[in-house]
């Protein structure tokens, strides 16, 4: 067990050091996010008193672009380079690579969404600086790129990749978009008590889309 | 010996087409004419008939796509991938039919041609992840390559429709189960049985469909297999010229 952490540590590791030395990821995605919470500024009034809710919306799509945006491009990185062909060939199992690339992704949006959040509380005028707000936003991230990390690997392999990710999971995340959603429009609005029902939703999804996207990654990447 | 297999399966073939040819005129009959008006709905209660057996053959077909998925996953036989390919194709066909049939339905009685309820958006979100699962086929490439991709979003869209449902159930409580009790707690012995034997029709024809649909499929598969062995003969005769 302890070996099986070292492994997917240094796959991590590999993930951060490509990122601090192309800066292919972040910057777009952060960019992405935040130009998308401000577009929605224009579509709909989020200046009015639901924007709490509005806002709540606004934000998780802008975080979903930016992670379709990211998912993509971390794997097209990977296959352009060679460099997933490479990884098949270390001595560690498929489930391990699966589990780096996980942790990878997720720490990309993570650090996307921790440094958008504070900006949109900002330019809404809402309070985000709540606890339960950064578990749902951990929650909701972690379904995202489980299920993300298995379908960008299965879209990268067909011709016309950046359109069927977004095709693929647009339909299967619907329950991550609307636990997230709720969970974050009751916590700007002060009703945490009514949260508990969407975060074992979100809970139950992460955990099940994890067990299965790390069961079948195996046959999906050797495709 | 393949002569007879095949034989078997197209005298399946036309037992099943007869009998659902049989059943379901059967069926026509006792929920046009049989099976009493409804006393609120009046006769667009009768879609009902063939609305909710199209919603049956469905969710039958995913789950067959389920399960035929987990097991090409496993023992890697192209069979496998034929019957799941096969059953998605019409499931999808009828997941379209029920959203059409809903929709005639509930103009007149919702007064509306769509609600964000969570039984519709669940069909409609299941709808759009088998458009997903032959987009990706068609552009998979290889046929192995196509066949662990789906079996993989077969297996996903089996387990996430449920959590799609309860989610969007807890979102938007708009239009309760009164679709079901109203129906379903007061229903007279006439309707029930009309509703039984169109159920036992499109069932049969879901039966009927699989044997015919199986059988282009691996026929399918079999010229890629010809088309293969070809090419391949027509490059060793230029080695050896």
């Amino acid at each position: 067990m302890r070996d099986g952490l070292g492994k997917v540590s240094i796959l991590v590791w590999k993930d951060l050091l490509t990122e601090v030395r192309t800066k292919d990821l972040f910057g777009g995605m952060f960019i992405f996010a935040v130009l998308t919470i401000i577009t929605f500024n224009f579509a709909f009034d989020l200046s009015g008193a639901n924007r709490a809710a509005s806002g709540a919306g606004a934000m998780w799509v802008a975080f979903n672009f930016a992670g379709f945006l990211g998912l993509g491009r971390s794997i097209a990185l990977e296959r352009d380079r060679g460099s997933l062909d490479g990884l098949l060939l270390c001595p560690v199992d498929r489930g391990t690579i699966f589990m780096g690339k996980f942790i990878g992704n997720l720490l990309f949006i993570s650090l996307v969404e921790v440094i958008s959040v504070p900006i949109f509380g900002a330019l809404f005028n809402l309070n985000v600086f709540q606890p339960a707000l950064f578990l749902v936003l951990l929650l909701g991230t972690v379904g995202f790129a489980a299920i993300g990390t298995l379908l960008a690997v299965m879209a990268a392999s067909t011709r016309s990749r950046e359109v069927m990710l977004p095709v693929l999971m647009f339909p299967i995340l619907l329950p991550v978009v609307i636990a997230s959603v709720r969970a974050t429009t009751l916590i700007l609005t002060d009703q945490t008590r009514d949260l508990a029902p969407w975060l074992n939703l979100l809970g139950a999804y992460d955990v099940l889309f994890l067990a299965i996207s790390y069961l079948v990654f195996e046959r999906v990447v050797e495709e | 010996m393949k002569g007879k297999r095949g034989d078997w399966v197209s005298n399946l073939g036309l037992v099943l087409g007869v009998l659902t040819g049989i059943t379901l005129a059967v069926g026509l009959y006792l929920g046009l004419v049989y099976a009493p008006m409804d006393a609120i709905q009046g006769n667009a209660q009768r879609i009902f008939y063939i609305h909710v057996p199209m919603a049956w053959v469905a969710f039958l077909a995913f789950f067959v796509v389920f399960v035929a998925g987990v097991m090409y996953l496993w023992k890697r036989d192209l069979i496998w991938d034929q019957v799941a390919r096969s059953s998605a194709e019409i499931g999808l066909v009828f997941t379209t039919l029920v959203l059409i049939t809903g929709s005639f339905w509930g103009r007149p009685i919702w007064g509306t041609w769509w609600t964000w309820d969570a039984r519709l958006t669940t069909t409609l979100l299941l709808w759009f992840i088998f458009l997903g699962y032959f987009m990706l086929r068609a552009y998979a490439g290889e046929r192995s390559r196509a066949a662990t991709f789906s079996a993989v979003i077969g297996i996903i869209g089996f387990f996430d429709v449920p959590i799609i449902y309860l989610s969007v159930d807890w979102w938007r409580t708009l239009h309760p189960q009164a679709v079901i009790s109203v129906t379903g707690a007061s229903m007279p012995g006439q309707m029930v049985v009309a509703l039984m034997v169109c159920l036992l029709g499109f069932t049969l024809l879901y039966g009927y469909l699989m044997v015919q649909k199986l059988g282009i499929e691996r026929a399918k598969d079999q010229l890629i297999d010809y088309q293969y062995a070809l090419s391949e003969r027509e490059a060793e005769g230029v080695i050896a010229v």
